[in-house]
């Protein structure tokens, strides 16, 4: 496979925009991202789009064209993908996968939500379709309760506590304050983080990241044509999609994601590097339980010690290794078709150096990983300075 | 429906937040049990709150959602 570069990137702000539908917002994200990298719609040979849950929220389908068309891309392949929270980032996978093998060079990959229209019973019903609808779904059972029921075995099994969870929340809100483009610009403190209204026990609204409209976009190329149009850029040094059961009772063990372990193993070989040598991530923290696992998934600690990990400062901005420098789902918001394509964007503003006051002093090789459901997708990409 | 039989509790929570359909039922409790026949079932709990590790016994069908309750 030839190497593969992302040449330019667009991001809108994530938040509540009751005045914003789901087109418009997939088109600002997409026409920004070809102006980074100074390219004219003609020029895309096709269209990625990942997106969830469109026909559900808003009642859209056959989004992939409706989107490019609005941007003047026609005449080419352009097709929505769906893998939950990690449409996106299956998005980027299959659109890397093509540009790597010379099926095309120059291709927009995107991914948008539009979620905030639909009052939040109605939002949680439909997230809870990225679940198995005959078994835990027919139940009752919440995202937030999946993950719930995560975090309380990953307590039960590792002596996790809600006070370490919290800890996610409270860096993740304070890296969100600082980001222009985030959701929820807000500090908050481990004790309203503790006090905050239960959702599914233990998690409290703080453990829960954001009900969000966003899009965010990625122009790749092969990196020997990369110098044609931009002066930065980034490499795809690896990127692997894999998958695991959808239901989580029919995992052998919840505190891990096998899915995201089996995507960072390979992604890791292609790049060539191993988990110690990852200067900062983006991780999946839909919830805060997920950004603790992620960081044991990713072998940046044994299992078990994320915990300690984030509660002893090392994920925060000045800390070895940070995570979620952008606030992550937490605090910028979780459009989730969006999120994948939306956490490349921010790896390539550290590696760039144009992240601004959250800008890590070292950032010449970052990851990001991109989960779907309760783990049964997950995407792991590793970037670097090309 | 076939009968899960008797198990203990790998996991549960108590939900809030329901989703739309279910709102009227909330707070709930959801498990996941291993059942002592094998495998694993997404399950309600009827009656007192369970933690994990407790023998649970199945109780009912309901609107085809499997409810156990807590041995006594």
């Amino acid at each position: 496979m030839r190497p593969v570069a992302v040449i330019g990137i667009g991001k809108t702000a994530f938040g509540a925009f009751p005045d914003r539908d789901l087109r418009s917002l997939a088109v600002e994200a997409g026409q920004k991202c070809m102006q980074d990298a100074n390219v004219s719609p003609s020029k895309v040979e096709a269209f990625y789009l990942g997106n969830f849950a469109g026909p559900s929220f808003v009642g859209q389908n056959h989004l992939a064209p409706y989107i490019a068309g609005a941007m003047g891309i026609t005449g080419v392949p352009a097709t929505r993908f769906e893998a939950a929270c990690a449409s996106s980032g299956s998005a980027l996978f299959h659109a890397v996968s093509a540009v790597g093998a010379g099926l095309y060079d120059v291709v927009l990959v995107g991914g948008v939500e539009k979620m905030t229209s639909q009052p939040t019973p109605k939002v949680t019903e439909i997230l809870a379709g990225a679940g198995d609808m005959c078994g835990e779904g027919r139940a009752g059972a919440t995202f937030p309760a999946l993950f719930a029921m995560i975090a309380r075995r990953h307590m039960y099994q590792y002596g996790t506590t809600r006070e370490q969870m919290a800890a996610v929340a409270v860096k993740n809100h304070l890296n969100g304050a600082k980001n222009p483009q985030a959701h929820m610009r807000k500090v908050i403190t481990i004790e309203q983080a503790l006090a905050g209204k239960p959702i599914a026990d233990p998690l409290t609204v703080y453990d829960c990241s954001l009900i969000s409209d966003g899009a965010a976009a990625v122009l790749i190329a092969p990196l020997e044509r990369a110098s044609e149009f931009t002066g930065k850029p980034v490499k795809i040094l690896g990127i692997a999609q894999t998958s695991d059961q959808v239901a989580l009772d029919q995992k052998d063990d919840i505190t891990t994601f096998r899915a995201v372990r089996t995507a960072a193993d390979k992604a890791y070989k292609m790049a060539g590097v191993s988990p110690n040598e990852i200067q900062f991530a983006e991780v999946h923290d839909c919830f805060t339980i997920a950004e603790i696992i992620a960081t044991e998934d990713l072998g940046f600690v044994k299992k078990g010690e994320g915990g300690p990990y984030v509660q002893q400062g090392c994920t925060a901005l000045n800390g070895p290794r940070p995570v979620n420098t952008s606030g992550g789902l937490k605090a910028k918001g979780h459009p989730v078709g969006a999120t994948g394509v939306g956490q490349i964007c921010d790896v390539v503003m550290q590696i760039r150096g144009e992240a601004g006051e959250r800008q890590i002093a070292r950032h010449s090789l970052g990851l990001a990983q991109n989960l779907g459901g309760s783990g049964a997708t997950a995407v792991v990409t590793i970037l670097g300075v090309a | 429906m076939d009968n899960p039989g008797p198990g203990n509790v790998y996991t549960e929570t108590v939900i809030h937040a329901a989703p739309e359909q279910f709102v009227a039922d909330a707070p709930y409790q959801l498990a996941i049990i291993t059942l002592d026949h094998g495998g694993r079932l997404t399950g309600r709990i009827d009656g007192p709150r369970v933690q994990i590790g407790d023998a649970v016994d199945f109780a009912e069908y309901r609107n085809g959602i499997p409810f156990f309750r807590k041995k006594n």
